[in-house]
């Protein structure tokens, strides 16, 4: 099913006999793979920008439409989403983005796709096109259903608009790359960052040790800044410009991982890094710490079996993002699930949408 | 005789000095800081521990009896407003904090403790928390959560939403969930986004995991006065295509400013049509170069005179006319109804001159002070409570108002809340399948309806009107 408009989507909805798999552009393998017993329902068609007013810092969307159409049309009046949605240059789209609930580096100084969504047009299950949320940077009116799609793996209903805010673009940006003795030292630094006033726009860790410091700003104070954060810290490799750039893009795209290694997005607190290292270091995985030390991201290429126990075990819950068909949520379960499956009892009454 | 039952398995719960039953004592609790609206609720409990509120939220759903949770009853549309046949569970002796996490920049506290003495917490670490509603020495961080409540600096940080990472709940059948945890990030549905701004409609908050960020090492903040709204608003818009992300925008209009000065000296130019406040926060070196660059639009705007605040004293008196402003009204009306509308940036000078016209039309004065840079408007409708008629051609001016807001792509709320008095207007923005979709969502939440009902959702009758 190719739906290239609300109402086919409506349609679909209805006619269906077997759960919809919600598919955007189907980077995210894990999650957009169908399994038997279901149907996709694939949104690429469903695309194109409805709305854009560089001076409302918002705009409006189909969901179908592609993050990298998105970030064009933006850079092209010097805005942007400033937290590095991942997957853009793999043919993500936004809708894809909201219903995945995925967010990268840059999360860590403004907030993630959680913080930027103002509004959604969806489909529940009964096929009824319904709207929450607004077009405007603030609102309290009524529930709010956008960041309630958070995340929600299409298990709601199909989001089929949406409005995001944006960020007029940092002039300039600089990173530090510092190779620490230990991963503790690494930590030990990024605490001493978390409450400096330096305004950090993102920290990374790369195990073993590596501490990847990211500030955005206007060009002379950001060389001041740097060395400030050379006083903090202090010597590391400063990169600049396109090099600069690529190193964030690669993160946000994974290019690290290895062939054939699925991806699992696991939020945690720094604290618990030393266990989690210790715990997989040697096995069958890559880890990136990202988000000042918020959210790892593991490369896997054991058994899914295998992450799943460890993650249960280590009481963490994580997301099934590149990979194979099969669960979407892998360890200990997500926080209120219960609550979240009465939720779905009324969106979705007739099991439309996949189960949580 | 199922009252006296309840009123009795109450009193098992709280001793005499902190379950209130007699008129004199309900009397405070008959309204909040929207006192158009009033109730006496049949009881008021002052639960000390979260388990107080959890057996009393138990025993009103065994008993069917309604509750309205109450932080500190500053909210603005009648949110706290109480149940005729219900119960005030208020919450301003949950005040714990639990802790404050500076490593992982994190707070945990009761929701009745108050939005200031969370940042106050926080300092000694070189943190805060964001979000600042006018009235944060005083509202609940239980009253933000419910509401989503703002302040001055939502363009660049969000509202209360985008700075909440965990809340513990006791739903309305008395069960108690946990969404969200430390993390930044989660997976599974965003429950905490759903909670957030729910009105305390899907069950109380008891407890309440916050974001915290390092406080600013450096502000900028310049006043500028103008003899037309419209200079104003063309300032904003250029400030805004500048590429600048200033912490806050804010206008005053020419009745406020009056308000404001015959309350306290706060030495703003009696004589402007609007006044603005742009300020730049952040790290040293790049507020300074931010500066250069406000400055210049500020010299090169129609501003007639310029003050930048030179330090903190400076900064705070600019401030202190700004953040006191809704209290000022009252020293130029005997009452006066806030709205609350958001409209896009572009529109502000259109909704602003439409509301003139209403006002003329109306015969009714209107204050405003309003958000700029989010398009976030207060218009304050001024009118006199003992005249006839005066509050119902008040509430008609502004329902106009809020419509207006609608009609030109905004919303009906920024950051009061529905509450009582926009429950109406709800229609304006959403369909009638909208509409019936949070309301089943709320009834599975609350399949007894006991959670704050009456509020958000169109309905008949208002207490007290
Ligand atoms: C002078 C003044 C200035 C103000 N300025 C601002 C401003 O700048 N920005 C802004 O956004 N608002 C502002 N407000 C409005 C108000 O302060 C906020 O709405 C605030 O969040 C209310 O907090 P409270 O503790 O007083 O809650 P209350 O008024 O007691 O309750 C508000 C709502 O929250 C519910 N509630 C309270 N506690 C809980 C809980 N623990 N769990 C579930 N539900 C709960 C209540 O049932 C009610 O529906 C202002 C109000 C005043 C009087």
């Amino acid at each position: 099913m190719l739906p290239t408009s609300q109402y086919e989507v409506q349609e679909a909805v209805l006619q269906s006999s077997v759960p919809l798999r919600v598919r955007g552009g189907g980077s995210k393998s894990a999650l957009s793979t169908s399994s038997s017993g279901e149907a996709v329902l694939e949104l690429s068609s469903l695309n194109g920008v409805l709305e854009y007013v560089p001076e409302e810092f918002t705009f409006t969307a189909r969901a179908g439409t592609q993050l990298s159409e998105i970030e064009d049309m933006l850079a092209q009046n010097g805005q942007w989403l400033p937290f590095d949605p991942p997957l853009g240059g793999r043919g993500a789209t936004l809708g894809g983005a909201l219903a995945a609930g995925l967010s990268g580096p840059g999360r860590y100084r403004f907030g993630g796709t959680r913080d930027f969504v103002l509004g959604v047009q969806w489909v529940s299950g009964t096929g009824d096109l319904l709207r929450g949320g607004g077009r405007v940077v603030k609102n309290a009116s009524g529930f709010d259903f956008p960041k309630m799609m958070v995340g929600s793996l299409g298990r709601f209903g199909v989001v089929t608009e949406v409005t995001f805010k944006v960020f007029p673009v940092a002039q300039q940006f600089s990173t530090m790359v510092l190779e620490c003795d230990s991963l503790n030292d690494a930590l030990e630094a990024m605490t001493r960052l978390s409450s400096c006033p330096l305004d950090i726009f993102s920290i990374d860790i790369e195990p073993p040790a590596t501490l990847l410091v990211r500030l955005a700003g206007e060009g002379r104070a950001l060389s001041l800044r740097m060395r400030r954060l050379g006083e903090l810290l202090g010597d590391g490799e400063i990169l600049l410009g396109e090099q600069e750039e690529d190193l964030w893009v690669q993160l946000r795209d994974f290019s690290w991982l290895s062939p054939g290694e699925c991806l699992i997005k696991v939020p945690i607190t720094p604290a618990v890094i030393p266990t989690l290292e210790a715990r997989l270091v040697g096995e069958k995985s890559q880890r990136r710490y990202s988000v000042g030390g918020n959210l790892a991201w593991i490369g896997w290429h054991g058994d899914v079996n295998e992450i799943d126990i460890i993650l249960s075990e280590s009481n963490l819950s994580g997301l099934r993002v590149l990979g194979s068909a099969g669960a979407a949520w892998v360890g200990a379960p997500a926080s209120a699930m219960a609550f979240a499956r009465r939720v779905k009892d009324v969106l979705d009454r007739e099991g439309k949408f996949l189960p949580i | 005789m199922a009252a006296r039952r309840f009123l009795s398995d109450l009193a098992a719960i709280f001793p005499s000095d902190r379950l209130l039953t007699e008129r004199a004592q309900l009397i405070p609790y008959e309204s909040d800081a929207l006192t158009a609206f009033r109730a006496l609720p049949r009881a008021v409990v002052l639960p000390e521990s979260q388990d107080e509120v959890i057996e009393t939220v138990q025993l009103c759903y065994r008993a069917s009896i309604p509750f309205v949770a109450r932080g500190s009853g500053t909210s603005l549309s009648g949110g706290a407003l109480p149940d005729e046949d219900g119960v005030v569970i208020a919450l301003n002796r949950l005040n714990r904090i639990i802790r404050v996490d500076a490593e992982h920049r994190l707070a945990v506290v009761e929701a009745g403790v108050s939005n200031l003495a969370v940042s106050k917490a926080a300092a000694p670490y070189g943190l805060y928390y964001v979000p600042d509603p006018s009235s944060q020495s005083i509202c609940t961080i239980g009253g933000n959560v419910a509401f989503n409540s703002g302040g001055a600096h939502c363009l660049k940080y969000g509202m209360t939403s985008n700075h909440v990472l965990g809340i513990k709940v006791v739903l309305p059948h008395g069960d108690i969930v946990e969404m969200g945890g430390e993390s930044l990030e989660g997976v599974g549905p965003d429950l905490v986004g759903l909670f957030v701004g729910s009105e305390g409609l899907f069950g109380i908050a008891l407890e309440i995991t916050l974001r915290l960020l390092p406080v600013p090492e450096s502000y900028r903040t310049v006043l500028a006065a103008y003899s037309s709204m419209k200079d104003a608003g063309d300032t904003v818009a250029t400030v805004v295509a500048s590429g600048l992300l200033p912490g806050a925008i804010e206008i005053m209009d020419n009745l406020t400013i009056q308000a404001v000065e015959q309350s306290f000296d706060a030495g703003y130019p009696t004589d402007a049509a609007a006044l603005l406040i742009v300020e730049l926060e952040g790290e040293a070196n790049q507020v300074e170069q931010e500066f250069v660059e406000l400055e210049k639009i500020i010299n090169n705007s129609a501003a007639y005179s310029v003050r930048s605040a030179r330090d903190d004293i400076e900064r705070s008196q600019i401030w202190k006319g700004r953040k006191g402003a809704f209290g000022a009204l009252g020293a130029i009306t005997q009452a006066y109804i806030v709205q609350d509308g958001v409209v896009p940036r572009t529109q502000l000078g259109a909704v602003l001159s439409e509301i003139d016209e209403l006002s003329v039309q109306y015969g009714l004065r209107v204050a405003n002070v309003f958000h700029a840079g989010d398009g976030n408007l207060h218009p304050n409708v001024l009118y006199d409570g003992s005249q006839e008629g005066m509050l119902e051609r008040a509430e008609q001016l502004a329902g106009e108002i809020t419509k207006l807001c609608v009609r030109h792509g905004g919303v009906i709320t920024g950051e009061h809340g529905v509450g009582m008095e926009k429950r109406d207007y709800m229609r304006e923005m959403f369909a009638e399948v909208d509409l019936e979709m949070m309301q089943r969502l709320s009834r599975a939440i609350d399949p007894r309806g006991i959670a704050n009902v009456g509020k958000m959702f169109p309905g008949q009758g208002v207490p007290g009107v």
